[in-house]
């Protein structure tokens, strides 16, 4: 068992209990928001650290799979946030509101500050 | 051992076929869609078979989600928002 | 390192099951959008698993088309429950 399997099995367990928690945030929390931030964060480091691992297990044989794997990881570190923020974005913009025991929702200022802005681009 | 994969990926497939057929939101039967052509994918990878996988990837995923999202958005929602033709005929813009 | 395989595909199979449920009783688009991501972001790690599995360089270019395509149908719904599309 070299240092590569070592370290490349370490990665991937790593990342599979982070796709599990994932998983299970998405499951058990409350409100769109609390399951956007646990299924979107947690997925991509468990992603991420999967990929990486199948880069260094392979890194002893065939050197070229940890640049595609590089690849890969750079395209999801900027597509996930990207689909995470769009999505935020709209159900903040169509007026879901958080769940009742999050403490610091800005929902009504936010509101209020919209409507003076039309009120205004009206007048 | 990934005969147990492949059956559970087909009995999630076919669960979410079932779902896009019974919902009367048209909205979720396009993300069920979705869902769908992800599994497909996956299970034309477990056969051997990556240029298929590539090309439901590609065209499964982007290209029928932006033609069904842009024709719900140019007809009605809900499936039981029109009663016969002239009304669904009403209702496109 | 057959059983690090394992393992981590049992871990996997269990992530997909939790958010497979939130898709069927999430009770808004918003939700079953967020199953959909997090059902895609799962399935990438998953191929690019099982092209080590399978021991072929060729298997991880459908992970690389998710990874890069993948993104734009959630965007495509979010912009259409903005109202913006």
């Amino acid at each position: 068992m070299s240092i590569f399997e070592i370290i490349g099995g370490f990665f991937i367990l790593l990342g599979s209990i982070f796709l599990f928690l994932g998983g299970l945030g998405i499951f058990r929390m409350p409100d769109i928001y609390n399951r956007l931030q646990a299924g979107t964060k947690a997925t991509t480091l468990g992603a991420m650290s999967v990929i990486f691992g199948v880069g260094i297990l392979q890194l002893e044989d065939n050197w070229t799979w940890i640049l595609k794997a590089m690849i890969i990881l750079i395209f999801i570190a900027y597509s996930n946030p990207i689909s995470s923020h769009a999505l935020a974005r709209a159900m903040y913009k169509s007026k879901r509101y958080p769940y009742i025991k999050s403490t610091d929702d800005n929902m009504d200022a936010y509101r209020e500050i919209n409507d003076n802005q039309s009120k205004e681009e009206k007048s | 051992m990934f005969i147990i994969l492949v059956f559970f990926l087909i009995i999630l497939m076919v669960g979410a076929a079932i779902y896009a057929i019974v919902q009367k939101d048209l909205l979720y039967a396009v993300i069920a869609t979705g869902v769908i052509s992800l599994i497909l994918s996956a299970l034309f990878l477990l056969l051997q078979a990556p240029d298929v996988a590539l090309t439901e990837a590609a065209i499964g995923v982007a290209l029928t989600t932006i033609i069904f999202i842009i024709t719900i958005r140019n007809t009605v929602r809900h499936e039981d928002d029109f009663k016969d033709r002239d009304d669904l005929k009403s209702a496109v813009k | 390192m057959t059983y690090v395989i394992y393992i981590a595909m049992f871990f996997m199979i269990v992530g997909l099951t939790l958010s497979a449920f939130r898709f069927v009783k999430g009770p808004t688009a918003g939700d079953r959008t967020v199953a959909l991501d997090t059902l895609t972001i799962i399935i990438v790690a998953g191929l690019v698993l099982l092209s080590y599995v399978f021991n072929r360089f060729i298997y991880m270019d459908v992970a690389l088309v998710y990874a890069v395509l993948g993104f734009i149908g959630v965007i495509v719904i979010a912009r259409y429950l903005e109202g913006a599309l």
